[in-house]
């Protein structure tokens, strides 16, 4: 269970960074690098997974003197509940940028932004 | 083509540390010396259900402000960048096609029915599996929705600003209560508390909570508005 969803994690990780390295369009980029922020994502969160035990809320599940030995580590879950909220912000900058750059030269191809390159 | 080898050399190399990473990779059968101490001290001294709820509000509760900021810097700059072309004062270029019957009629149902489950989910954020980060995203899918129905309707920016100034205000006003009343800043024991598993339990987190949904639901729903408002130009 834990392999799987981190295989997965680790496949979209390596998905994102190819699109983001070979696609010239800026906005594939932006999607490209969401799927590896994704892919990030998974497998911090899998880390935190353990075998047979339930989520980290104290209920009728989970007996409050038996806390420690029933519920799965709450720490990553908390790590990327930050983390997602952190990458729709930069999502949200990365197209806040692309339209900037769209606007100043009316294209998407990042190739035709020579300004910075050596 | 010589580009597109180094990427798959590079991604190959990657994939070989991952690959590396999965092997060696023993998943714990105990919990480690940080979750134990959640685990065990969270009912007492929090009084949260949600152990993630209480990590992020009440024990990492200045982080979760430093990530309110980086946020609320997020929202300041795409509105810097984005605001530029609206005084021009340009006209629309292209007529919008008339959004479908189907659209409009459910957003008319739906966008109170989302707003009702984001306030439900940031109120709850102590009980149940959700909080304000989930709930604020909830509340800017409504806004979304309401975009999507008409693409170039206006929204007041006063009152997106003045609900996330105020919210964000208020949380730091919280903060520096249980500085004087309680034990530290963010201290959740500012108010009793209360029994574990109801509503009004778990001292300040749910006011806190609520407070972060409205600031980051606020924060998106800029976000979206002034993305939304590029549209035309």
């Amino acid at each position: 269970m834990v392999i799987i969803a981190m295989v997965t994690g680790f496949i979209l990780i390596l998905m994102g960074l190819y699109g983001a390295l070979t696609n010239t369009n800026i906005l594939r980029m932006i999607v490209s690098f969401s799927v590896a922020n994704t892919g990030v994502n998974i497998v911090l969160v899998s880390v935190g997974y353990m075998h047979g035990r339930t989520a980290p809320i104290l209920d009728n599940a989970v007996p409050l003197a038996e806390a420690s030995t029933r519920i799965i580590d709450p720490v990553p879950q908390a790590l990327v509940l930050t983390a997602i909220v952190i990458g729709l912000g930069i999502t949200t900058l990365m197209l806040a940028y692309a339209y900037k750059l769209y606007e100043t030269k009316g294209t998407l191809d990042i190739s035709k932004f020579s300004e910075l390159k050596w | 083509m010589i580009k597109r080898f180094i990427v798959l050399l590079f991604l190959l190399a990657l994939g070989l540390i991952f690959t590396q990473l999965l092997v060696e990779y023993i998943p714990d059968s105990e919990l480690n010396l940080t979750a134990h101490y959640y685990a065990e001290h969270t009912a007492q001294d929090i009084g949260a259900s949600n152990i993630v709820t209480a990590i992020i509000v009440t024990y990492r509760g200045l982080d979760t402000l430093g990530e309110v900021t980086v946020l609320f810097l997020t929202a300041a700059i795409v509105g810097l960048l984005l605001s530029k072309g609206n005084y021009k004062g340009k006209s629309l270029q292209r007529q919008l096609p008339q959004s479908g019957e189907l659209l409009t009629t459910g957003s008319h149902l739906l966008v109170p029915l989302i707003l009702l489950l984001g306030a439900y989910v940031f109120i709850n954020g102590h009980l149940t599996p959700g909080g304000g980060f989930q709930g604020g995203a909830i509340i800017a899918s409504a806004i979304l929705l309401i975009l999507l129905t008409d693409p170039l309707r206006k929204f007041s920016h006063t009152l997106i600003a003045t609900i996330e100034a105020t919210s964000g205000l208020l949380f730091l006003f919280i903060g520096v209560l249980g500085m004087i009343y309680a034990g530290g800043f963010l201290d959740n024991r500012l108010l009793p508390v209360g029994e574990l598993g109801t509503l009004f339990s778990a001292g300040a987190i749910p006011f806190i909570y609520s407070l972060i949904g409205l600031k980051v639901g606020a924060e998106f729903s800029s976000m979206l508005v002034n993305l939304s408002e590029t549209e035309g130009s």
